[in-house]
């Protein structure tokens, strides 16, 4: 019996909302589950700086994650440094953990290209704006990989909204005809912007839509870490093994909740109830696991509180680090387009670079 | 006496849809976060309180499904009216676009027709997030069977939305999100249409003239007020409908100056400005003065924000650019 041979509405769960254990703990050492955890806390408070960076007009319009980190963090931990990442556009907790710097993601929701460019070595894919658009990605990602002899797994986010998109479908489906080593990832946070998981699809869960592509699926708790890593690692390894009985793509569904706002251009309150919003709150990820790390005895007052200052201090210099950044250079807007500038851009570019060399800003910018 | 209310461009759109959903039960408004949250922009807002959930629908999250589900009801004789939430995610319903709703009528034969209006926000300078701030109204213009309105100002808006829900063929309408909020106007409470296919002069003047539409209509007469204190008066010219073009008015107003700039905020090639440049060169050579320019964004994609006012044209750009028509 694995992990997958369940009912798709038979949720697994290893922790329970007070941090008790409900199901078989995962194999990982204190020290491990102490990162976990420092990992969502980092998360969180990221979030809710980034939050107010907008507020005070120092970053454009952010997708907020308070919530899920309990997904994000439990399933990109269970990630071999090789494997790769497929986000969207909310995933910065998981993309922290595989290696992509707190700054990067910064940079890219200030309006700064260099923050869509993952470190060399760091392996995850651009964020991906477009609805389900990124998830053919994974799967042909994943295709090269297995075409080329490769062992890596591939992990795709997207929300609950992507599966009503044309390309989820698409994706998936190919991943199920060649058998790709494709991990897709549903953060089920219930709203797809204001519009509740019930309107996207009658199924009476997401994990179902596997059944028929023909590939595995499974539900998990995704305020629970510890469920989400455990079920994230099975389907990674069953990806990575291509003598494996079973399909090798999984589709994960992790059910959980969007504290705050779709992005900082939304208001929930005006379609969804207070009411909600609190009952989901009393399931935090973090809390559930901080919960079951003190009944351990591998977190008390004191390195909690260490945790908290160190996670401050690392935000407080990603922000800086961020924010010294000068302004991109005006003709950095003409690289990248194209390995070489065809002639007609090679002509655009003269003419505004002489532009900017002879009025400078004032030539673009109004006053 | 007719009751007016000072309305935004986006409460005018509104305010339109308001007018429609009361004056024909065969319009439907659908989309995205149209309905409960009133949609991101409140171009919707109230409407689902008042209409309720079958004539104002939230609808799955799929672009292909909600132009296609309103090319099927449109072919069954209603109006419906879906909103793309932001024109950079139409492309996941381009092939309903461009090979449906763009030939049904021809298809049949005439037996089916399309009066659906497919309204999206468009174009750049919000500071917003990648592929919310793209200018892509020439893939619509190119494709036959489609007409192309964008509207630049709160009382036209009411009125162009109006014809395009009314009118017998599908309509893609554009709005310029950057001046949804920009200024205020007169609005009509009664309703009124603003017919499609139909430039409007925004300034007369006989030195040149400058052809634009959407949110570059108010750089454009910022440039033309600026340039007129220095005794070069433009003739400015808002297209208002880029397919079909109103080739009468763009060739008259050159011919008045024997010189044209045409500013647009999309890339510069294969843009509506090449496609106005040639209806003058096959209307009018003969009173051509000097080569017309284009102003426009560059062959680039749209970048991030923190670049993205180097992109669209400035008033600046657009003096410039109109200097070296008329100096030539």
């Amino acid at each position: 019996m694995t992990v997958f041979d369940r009912a798709y509405d038979d949720t697994v769960r290893v922790l329970d909302e007070d941090g008790e254990v409900v199901g078989d703990l995962p194999d990982l050492d204190d020290e491990s589950l102490v990162e976990m955890y420092r990992h969502m806390r980092l998360a969180r408070h990221f979030d809710g700086r980034a939050v107010s960076l907008q507020r005070q007009g120092r970053m454009g319009t952010y997708p907020p994650l308070s919530g899920q980190e309990g997904a994000q963090i439990g399933s990109a931990y269970a990630l071999d440094a090789d494997d790769w990442m497929v986000p969207s556009y909310r995933e910065h907790g998981a993309a922290l953990v595989h290696g992509l710097p707190l700054k990067q993601t910064l940079l890219y929701w200030m309006g700064h290209e260099d923050g869509n460019r993952a470190p060399d070595g760091v392996n995850v894919f651009p964020v991906a704006v477009p609805i389900a658009s990124q998830v053919p990605h994974a799967t042909g990602a994943a295709w090269a990989s297995k075409l080329r002899g490769e062992n890596d797994a591939f992990i795709c986010y997207f929300g609950d909204g992507a599966t009503s998109e044309g390309d989820f479908h698409e994706g998936v489906n190919f991943a199920g005809v060649f058998d790709t080593p494709t991990v897709f990832f549903c953060n089920n946070n219930q709203w797809a912007i204001s519009v509740p998981r019930e309107r996207q699809t009658r199924s009476a869960t997401l994990a179902q839509k596997a059944e028929a592509y023909g590939i595995d699926g499974v539900q998990v708790d995704g305020m629970d870490p510890l469920a989400v890593y455990s079920v994230t690692e099975a389907a990674l390894e069953k990806a990575r093994d291509p003598e494996t009985d079973r399909p090798r793509p999984t589709l994960i569904e992790a059910v959980q909740y969007r504290f705050g706002a779709h992005t900082t251009a939304d208001d929930p309150t005006v379609y969804r109830d207070d009411d909600e919003v609190e009952s989901w709150k009393r399931k935090d990820p973090i809390d559930r696991l901080e919960s079951y790390l003190r009944g351990e005895g591998v977190l008390d007052d004191e390195r909690v509180a260490e945790i908290e200052s160190s996670v401050e201090a690392q935000v407080a210099d990603a922000i800086d680090a961020a924010e010294s950044m000068a302004r991109p250079d005006p003709r950095e807007l003409f690289e990248h387009a194209y390995a070489e500038l065809p002639p007609e851009l090679e002509r655009q570019y003269e003419e505004f670079a002489a532009l900017h060399d002879e009025r400078g800003d004032a030539a673009f910018l109004e006053d | 006496m007719t009751e007016t209310q000072n309305l935004t461009l986006v409460q005018a759109i509104r305010d339109g849809l308001h007018t429609e959903l009361r004056e024909d039960d065969d319009v439907v408004v659908m989309g995205q976060d149209v309905g409960k949250n009133g949609g991101v922009f409140r171009a919707t807002e109230g409407l689902f309180d008042e209409f309720g959930g079958d004539r104002v629908i939230d609808t799955p999250l799929a672009e292909s499904g909600i132009v296609g589900t309103a090319v099927g009801m449109a072919a069954m004789g209603m109006r419906p009216v879906p909103e793309i939430q932001f024109s950079g995610f139409m492309y996941p319903g381009f092939d309903q676009i461009v090979s449906h709703m763009a030939r049904f009528r021809t298809r049949s034969r005439g037996r089916f027709t399309l009066p659906m209006t497919l309204r999206a926000p468009y174009g750049g300078g919000i500071r917003a997030p990648e592929h919310h701030s793209e200018s892509k109204e020439a893939f619509y213009a190119h494709e036959a069977g489609l007409k192309v309105v964008i509207p630049s100002t709160p009382y036209e808006a009411k009125g162009l939305l109006a014809a395009s829900i009314r009118d017998p063929d599908p309509v893609i309408f554009l709005e310029p999100k950057l001046i949804y909020r920009a200024f205020r106007e007169e609005v009509p409470e009664e309703p009124y249409t603003v017919p499609i296919g139909e430039a409007a002069t925004r300034r007369e003047g006989d030195d040149v003239a400058v052809f634009t539409y959407g949110a570059m209509t108010r750089p454009t007469l910022e440039a033309a007020e600026t340039l007129g204190e220095e005794g070069i008066e433009c003739e400015v010219v808002d297209l208002r409908t880029i397919s079909p073009l109103d080739r009468e008015a763009i060739v008259e107003a050159f011919e008045k100056t024997g010189r044209a700039v045409v500013v647009h905020e999309a890339p510069k090639t294969g843009g509506l400005a090449g496609e106005i440049t040639a209806i003058l060169q096959e209307e009018a050579l003969l009173y051509q003065e000097a080569p017309i320019g284009r102003v426009t964004g560059f062959d680039v994609p749209y970048p991030l924000y923190a670049l993205e006012d180097y992109y669209l044209p400035s008033a600046a750009r657009i003096e410039d650019g109109i200097l070296e028509a008329v100096e030539f």
